[in-house]
């Protein structure tokens, strides 16, 4: 098992309700399902080139979650050099459960929650798989 | 007749605040101004487009005056704007506003309850205020008055 943590970065998306079930899926892993192994760290730090920030992600796994086709959060997370060891975009979910569509960005709805649920089971075990193969 | 160039929208940027209590409060005030207070006349952007997108986001700043929302003394929504897009109009520190408010309770980053969604309530005035202040001063004019709230 990998001492290393996983940083769990959604992209910080204001305008699309995908946005928000990104977020909400991260904080599902790293609060409830992962807690202790997956953490979070705001995207700003690493826009601001925090270098706290861009150590945790250099030393680390980083799973980027973006919202949208612009992807920030992979974006962000390569411009400190290092691709993310896991990437996805939440449309990507929404293709394989159409029927789950997020309603707005201040309240998601219960499809979007239904999303967030698979998501962050999907997510929690593609982390889990990491840490078993870590090096 | 005179071309008005005066901005006709005020930008207000959030912290992305992932981490942090603050952080959502502060995006979801945002979000309120934007649909309740000041519709058509506030609009934002996401943080790390600086890095993400292209020219066009950064020179957001440039464009329309910045209200800068923070959720921690890291100030990331103006010192990312301050070092790609240029000065902010005004900022606030959420933290300093939540000391002032006498505010000493945990509060949720995940799952924001009654409080957190009354803080984020009394903040979207905070900024709604400030930008009522740039419209009647005539620093931004909307273009249509019934944009005004």
């Amino acid at each position: 098992m990998s001492e290393k943590k996983v940083y769990v970065i959604p992209c910080s998306g204001i305008g699309k309700a995908s946005a928000s079930v990104g977020r909400d899926a991260t904080y599902r892993v790293v609060e409830d399902l992962l807690p202790g192994k997956a953490d979070t760290l705001c995207l700003a730090l690493l826009t601001l080139q925090d270098e706290e920030a861009q150590d945790k992600v250099r030393e680390n796994y980083v799973v980027a979650i973006d919202g949208c086709a612009k992807d920030c959060a992979r974006k962000n997370v390569e411009a400190v050099g290092k691709a993310p060891d896991i990437a996805h975009r939440v449309q990507d979910y929404l293709k394989k459960h159409k029927d789950l569509k997020p309603e707005v960005v201040l309240d998601i709805g219960e499809g979007g929650r239904k999303l967030v649920d698979l998501m962050s089971e999907e997510l929690a075990g593609e982390i889990e798989d990491l840490l078993e193969g870590g090096d | 007749m005179a071309l008005e160039t005066r901005p006709k929208f005020v930008g207000v940027l959030s912290c992305s605040g992932e981490e942090e209590p603050e952080g959502t409060i502060a995006r979801n005030a945002v979000r309120l101004v934007m649909e309740k207070y000041h519709p058509g006349v506030a609009v934002s952007l996401c943080l790390p487009l600086y890095v993400a997108g292209d020219e066009g986001e950064q020179e957001f700043a440039k464009k329309v005056p910045v209200i800068a929302v923070d959720g921690c003394e890291k100030a990331c929504a103006r010192l990312s704007t301050e070092k790609y897009s240029g000065e902010v109009r005004d900022a606030i520190d959420i933290r300093a506003l939540l000391r002032e408010w006498g505010v000493e309770e945990r509060l949720s980053r995940s799952h924001p309850g009654e409080l957190e969604q009354e803080l984020t309530e009394r903040l979207a005035l905070e900024i709604a205020k400030k930008i009522d202040t740039m419209l009647d001063n005539g620093e931004v004019v909307p273009r249509t008055e019934s944009q005004r709230s």
